[in-house]
């Protein structure tokens, strides 16, 4: 990744792209979590037509039933019902929507945002740059979970504020990452004869300078996707996420708890889904890693 | 050392007033009136509530309210608690041995299973047991710990009925607080059984609670002896006729756990994250638990100090955790 944006031919950067796949593929973890993953994509986008029942219809006659391989189990309902007749299956994959929805809306919001903040700080330095960093060490110093229960306090619960409350707490990474990229970048060659060529800053800092600073932002953005899933549905077990009845995942481990004993299938399910899910994605960031950070992949 | 200590201290005081603020401004920031959060959801009347006002410095410009705020907390007076009507810091320092406790056995879980499993895939590298290591280490990385936590109750409390399900000792005991630690107070109070009964409440909040730590030092662990093993002088020390556990445990490892040992400073922040999950599934009396349910009892003095005092703690500890590694390290020390 040195000046191949320059010369951007759209042949090379295809060229990019096979490089970077046969140095991805090699990890077959990876592989296999990005497989995991496209077939959960599938799952959440065409979940009405997937999902056998409704994720909020109510069978009154169907409380608590346990999946199909237990005693009493149906085929009606695979994975069986919770306490007010809801069939789990049907919930869970209504509920990938939810984590796949979080996942990419908090990344998209901390990575625009942070790249922002990281670049203008790197670019400019001087005071500005202590401010920003100052408010990240701030933003850090407190336990991400907290924070932002503490902001869903101040917000009110529900998922959109779990949301930026997620995103303001993972914001720090990115513009530290961005940050340390830009400083690193800025004395390099390139980017001097840039300058000397009369390239205006804003131009300077998103078109010749961002491009090469992709690759740790690329990695952080897969490790914070399962974070942000994982973060979101402990907010939900909390009761400050998803509000019921949203079949999201962690709002249906809370409203499970108190069958924990007598009905462990409904909160066995909805925790193999998230870990399922994150290991796919942290599978994924491994991956990333290992093929885009050269220097890393030691191991 | 003495110039890094005052540099680190300096860098600290721009932090720590920020974290003044926000706890400042989080009761402030809340929705609704501060002085009818502050007095409870009862109500006041008008007169009372012209009293509550100037009692809080509410009538007072903004900038002086915050000095005082700023003033009482180097009193240690971080506010009362509107449902116990005890001062915030008394309940906290009441509670937080409860978490250091927890937050203790599981690094140290994390530490004594996370360390050889990491220098033994380190050493297996590209074999099964490296995978496997590996493997699970990264499903532990994954995991909702809250879950994590339903699972093994289910299991060891449930199923095997081995474990009982909630705090701290069985109600059969009492114990008078001496140092707040349970396993200590126990020891101490000589009472037949309740030291085995404060270890059987902790073995499950412990696995849970160090679940994570235990995946990033296994990680960690390898990654850094993995680097190490490559050096020379542990090509000398092989060429030398040395035996590998020789190699690997005097030369490799005393070099690869300096990274280690950050690794475990830094998971500080994320342990008073899975304390505030486990806390609360455990039903474990210590401040995770305590936070979650004044953030649901409304109780914001206690939210506001709670606030203050974790950051506080998250923030000293990484800067001893900073001293620490120059200490070990006199690279960084003398580079600084």
């Amino acid at each position: 990744m040195t000046d191949t944006t320059q010369n951007s031919a759209p042949d090379t950067r295809l060229e990019v792209l096979k490089g970077f796949w046969r140095h991805f593929k090699t990890n077959r973890g990876a592989v296999f979590g990005l497989y995991f993953f496209i077939v959960l994509v599938f799952i959440a986008v065409f979940a009405p037509l997937i999902a056998p029942h409704g994720a909020t219809v109510q069978y009154r006659d169907a409380l608590l039933v346990p999946p199909v391989w237990m005693d009493g189990g149906s085929w009606n309902h695979i994975l069986g019902t919770d306490a007010v007749g809801r069939d789990l299956l049907s919930r869970l994959i209504y509920g990938s929507r939810f984590s796949l929805f979080i996942g990419v809306v908090v990344v998209s919001v901390a990575l625009v945002v942070g790249i922002c903040l990281g670049l203008v700080a790197g670019t400019f330095r001087g005071w500005i740059d202590t401010v920003i960093m100052r408010i990240m060490d701030i933003i850090l110093s407190f336990p991400s979970l907290l924070l932002a229960l503490v902001l869903v306090a101040i917000l009110g619960p529900s998922l959109i504020n779990a949301m930026i409350a997620i995103a303001i707490v993972q914001q720090p990474y990115y513009v530290r990452l961005t940050r340390a990229a830009v400083i690193s970048e800025m004395s390099r060659e390139y980017v001097m004869a840039a300058r000397v060529s009369g390239v205006r800053t804003l131009r300077l800092m998103f078109v010749t300078v961002l491009p090469n600073c992709m690759a740790p932002l690329i990695v952080q953005a897969a490790l914070s996707f399962s974070t942000a899933i994982l973060d979101a549905a402990a907010l939900g077990f909390l009761g400050m996420g998803a509000q019921p009845p949203t079949p999201e995942w962690g709002t249906m481990l809370a409203e499970a708890r108190e069958f924990i004993l007598r009905a462990p299938w409904v909160v066995t399910f909805p925790g193999v889904a998230i870990l399922t899910t994150v290991l796919a994605i942290n599978l994924i960031g491994d991956g990333l890693r290992d093929a885009l950070d050269p220097k890393l992949k030691r191991s | 050392m003495l110039r890094l200590i005052l540099r680190k201290l300096g860098l600290l005081i721009p932090t720590f007033i920020g974290v003044t603020l926000t706890s400042f401004f989080f009761i402030r920031l809340l929705p609704g009136d501060p002085i009818l959060l502050l007095a409870g959801e009862r109500g006041v009347s008008p007169e009372r509530y012209q009293e509550l006002m100037v009692q809080f410095g509410y009538d007072q410009p903004i900038w002086q309210q915050y000095l005082t705020y700023l003033g009482n907390i180097f009193q240690g007076d971080l506010g009362t608690s509107i449902v116990t009507k005890q001062p915030v810091l008394t309940e906290f320092m009441a509670l937080f041995p409860a978490t250091i406790e927890l937050s203790v056995c599981a690094i140290i879980f994390a530490a004594v299973v996370g360390l050889p499993a990491g220098i033994l895939a380190a050493v297996r590298r590209g074999k099964t047991l490296d995978h496997t290591v590996m493997t699970t280490a990264l499903v532990g990385y994954s995991m909702p710990i809250f879950w994590w936590g339903l699972l093994l109750i289910i299991l060891f409390s449930g199923i095997l009925q081995w474990t009982p399900v909630s705090g701290r000792i069985s109600l059969m005991y009492w114990i008078e607080p001496v140092t707040g630690f349970m396993l200590i107070d126990t020891l101490l109070s000589d009472q037949d059984g309740a030291f085995w009964s404060a270890v059987n409440h902790l073995i499950l909040p412990t696995i849970v609670l160090g679940t994570i730590p235990l995946a990033v030092i296994a990680r960690q662990t390898r990654s850094a002896m993995l680097e190490v093993l490559d050096e020379d002088y542990v090509r000398t020390a092989r060429a030398k006729g040395l035996s590998t556990y020789r190699i690997v445990a005097l030369h490799a490892l005393r070099n690869a756990l300096i990274p280690v040992i950050t690794v475990i400073g830094l998971q500080i922040g994320v342990l008073f994250a899975g304390a505030i999950l486990t806390e609360t599934i455990f039903s474990w009396p210590g401040i995770g638990k305590w936070m979650v349910d004044s953030i649901f009892r409304r109780d914001y003095p206690v939210v506001q100090g709670g606030l203050l005092m974790i950051a506080a703690i998250i923030m000293l500890v990484n800067l001893l955790v900073d001293l620490a590694y120059g200490l070990v390290n006199p690279k960084i020390r003398h580079t600084e």
